[in-house]
């Protein structure tokens, strides 16, 4: 079997060129036969490996072959499979092939069918890539990768011109972190002298001391790359714009798998983050502060998926908060329910999308648990997890994170603060979302019923949501060793409590006295701080103000070319001399005649007035 | 060395004004054979300088350039005449201003 663990990347990536290749010709039953049928086989593979990994858990290394080798530098094809790199693979063949048999139906309208699942089935490989590599370089191929098919699906219906801008500002966005990435590599590169993450680990703690200069700057400088793939501030303004994509999409790319990889990377580099606990400390306040923007901007969205995204941005900086407090089997932990949850929000969104005519605003749903009791349930336990009320998933993950940040010596309880205040607003506009969405007067009627295709991935991963927390993940003796997370009594209450309390306002407001809602809370323009939030704390405006207009300004004025003003100055005077020189070829002779005679008098003239001493010289 | 009967200066005198009437020739006529001839005068007085000044210092060397423009004058007469049937031919006209083709 470990063998074949080549196959798991493979089996989507020749469906992908297959599909391809074929576009046009093929029937769409083959299309879905295929897009779906290969990740389904991957997750097959996936979880036997994960069976034979769990009854014995031994490290599975696999070298295909040499990538790239240049003087020192030697990058393999190999893949490196420990306890971590299960998790991640379990998490994006299995809710990977949920949301593809999702799509099947989904996008079955669609005329452009097999290149939608051509491209999700590459984004799977090159996820799945970008998990297993043994290597930072494979790794960042793989990073690359996912990054490109998540430009081609969000620009997917790229007939609106809109979609286009969103996919390119997504694809701009995190490139800015990949580039900041790849100078981190290229520092470890050149003070390790080598890019696999195994001897990376081993040869930086040999080097450097804790705290050092030099990790510092490379942590810091891969965790920029992670805070662009994973949304974090202040690069997380892309994920909003990215729901311009279709909605399983969203699901997979921008919720499940593609924005956890910032994620993924800091917890896989952890070797290298502990050297440096001034960047963890970073990564703390970095996910704290994007949780609380993002939760506080998600209360006052009024499109369903940006409600979403905005959450997703939120629940990832618990992940990064995490992660910067050392807590890293918390912050893998959050990352697969969150996938769960997530998931399931984003399908069961696309399940209303799907049957109301692509509605998108919750005020115009409303009513709609009686209609559709499927998606129904879906919103309530997907909504439960998210706020992380008890006994769902995410109330196990979220409250390891809260009690790990609050244990943590030097900003424990701010940063836990932070948290809880995040976990309360998560609360308030989960349950905002479930109760104007699916109580209240109905709104727009349902033109269409779900299928099983779209039933069953959403029955699954319901399940999932709700027993995700009681898994316990592969990850012994992987990471360093935690602290024991059971403080004081009332801390952990506290804890329990907060979601509790925001799911009350949220009832008290929407459906005790919808008459008295706060209007800001409705239409987001209506007061000047809930525009703020609306706006995303302003920062697509401000980045216009100070990159893109700069930029867009500078090309206007280089695209009149003023450097070759210069050498056009030097055509044009060579022209005028030209016309006047012309002018004075008439082709008359007499005209010729009278100028030799009026250029000898000149020449007489200057010869005669020259001074004596001239001449005789 | 025997003296000029004339002096030198009145000679030169003769020559500079034959050269003055053929330039104002080659200026201000428009039919070419005028132009021509004009050009015969000027090469004409400059060989009358040319005599009187190797007449007044003794030397053959004036004769001999005499002898020189002589024969470059029946050479361009010769090409000259020819340039003149050509463009009569193709211009329909001795007018020079007509022929002005190569302006620029």
């Amino acid at each position: 079997m470990q063998d074949f663990v080549w196959l798991i990347p493979l089996l989507p990536l020749l469906s992908a060129i297959f599909l391809m290749v074929f576009s046009s010709k093929l029937p769409s039953t083959i299309v879905a036969l295929f897009g779906t049928g290969s990740v389904g086989l991957s997750a097959l593979l996936t979880c036997n490996l994960t069976w034979q990994f769990l009854q014995d858990p031994r490290l599975i290394t696999v070298t295909l072959w040499t990538w790239i080798k240049v003087g020192e530098l030697n990058a393999n094809v190999g893949f490196h499979i420990d306890g971590l790199t299960i998790v991640m693979m379990m998490i994006i063949t299995c809710v990977g092939f949920l949301i593809h048999l999702f799509s099947c139906e989904f996008m079955e309208d669609d005329t452009s069918y097999s290149r939608y699942f051509a491209y999700l089935n590459m984004f799977v490989s090159a996820m799945l890539v970008l998990v297993m590599s043994d290597n930072l370089l494979l790794l960042y191929l793989g990073w690359e990768g996912v990054g490109v098919c998540s430009y081609l699906l969000v620009g997917f219906w790229y007939q609106h011109s809109g979609n286009g801008h969103a996919a390119r500002k997504a694809f701009i966005v995190t490139r800015i972190g990949d580039t900041a990435m790849m100078l981190g590599l290229l520092i470890l590169f050149t003070e390790l002298g080598t890019l696999d993450i195994q001897s990376i680990a081993a040869s930086a703690q040999a080097r450097w001391q804790t705290g050092d200069f030099m990790p510092t700057l490379a942590c810091l400088l891969l965790l920029a790359g992670a805070a662009g793939k994973s949304a974090q501030f202040p690069l997380h303004t892309w994920l909003p714009d990215a729901m311009a994509g279709p909605t399983p999409v969203s699901a997979l790319i921008h919720a499940a798998t593609m924005v956890t990889a910032g994620v993924y990377l800091i917890a896989r580099m952890h070797g290298l983050f502990t050297l440096s606990p001034q960047a963890m400390t970073v990564i703390a306040f970095i996910g704290v502060g994007t949780a609380l923007m993002a939760a506080f901007s998600a209360a006052v969205q009024t499109d369903i998926k940006r409600i979403l995204a905005y959450s997703t941005i939120s629940q990832i900086g618990y992940m990064f908060l995490a992660l910067g407090v050392g807590a890293w089997t918390a912050a893998v932990f959050h990352l697969m329910t969150h996938a769960f949850f997530k998931a399931l929000l984003f399908l069961g969104s696309g399940a209303i999308i799907h049957c109301l005519h692509h509605e998108h605003d919750i005020f115009k749903m409303g009513g709609l648990w009686k209609r559709m009791p499927i998606a129904f349930v879906s919103f309530l336990i997907g909504s439960s997890a998210l706020a992380a009320l008890p006994f769902t998933s995410g109330f196990f993950s979220k409250d390891l994170i809260l009690l790990s940040a609050y244990q943590l010596e030097e900003f424990g309880p701010l940063l836990w603060a932070g948290g809880l205040l995040g976990a309360l607003v998560t609360a308030l506009y989960s349950f905002r979302l479930v109760f104007v969405v699916f109580f209240g007067q109905i709104q727009t009627l349902p033109d269409k019923e779900n299928g099983w295709r779209i039933g069953l991935p959403l029955s699954i991963l319901c399940i999932l949501s709700l027993v995700g927390g009681y898994f316990s993940l592969p990850l012994n003796n992987l990471f360093p060793m935690e602290r024991d997370s059971h403080p004081d009594a009332w801390v952990e209450m506290v804890s329990i409590a907060t979601p509790l309390l925001g799911v009350i306002v949220a009832y008290i407001l929407f459906i005790r006295t919808p008459s008295r809602i706060p209007k800001s809370l409705i239409s987001p323009q209506e007061t000047k701080f809930s525009r703020i939030l609306f706006s995303g704390w302003k920062l697509d405006e401000i980045y216009d103000r100070l990159f893109v207009s700069p930029y867009t300004r500078s090309t206007s004025v280089l695209s009149h070319e003023p450097v070759d003003k210069l050498y056009n100055a030097v055509v044009l005077i060579n022209q005028k001399l030209n016309a006047w020189l012309s002018f004075s070829q008439s082709g008359r002779m007499r005209w010729y005649m009278v100028s030799i005679a009026i250029g000898f008098i000149v020449l007489l003239g200057i010869a005669i007035t020259i001074p004596k001493g001239f001449s005789q010289w | 060395m025997q003296e000029l009967a004339v002096p030198l200066n009145h000679v030169l005198f003769v020559s500079t004004l034959l050269f003055t009437i053929g330039m104002l020739g080659l200026m201000i006529r428009r039919n070419i054979i005028f132009i021509l001839m004009s050009l015969e005068v000027m090469l004409n007085a400059s060989a009358l300088a040319f005599i009187a000044a190797g007449a007044h210092w003794g030397q053959a060397d004036g004769q001999v350039i005499f002898l020189l423009i002589l024969s470059i004058a029946a050479a361009e007469v010769a090409v000259g005449l020819g340039l003149v049937l050509q463009i009569q031919k193709r211009f329909k006209t001795l007018d020079m201003d007509d022929a002005n083709r190569m302006r620029g």
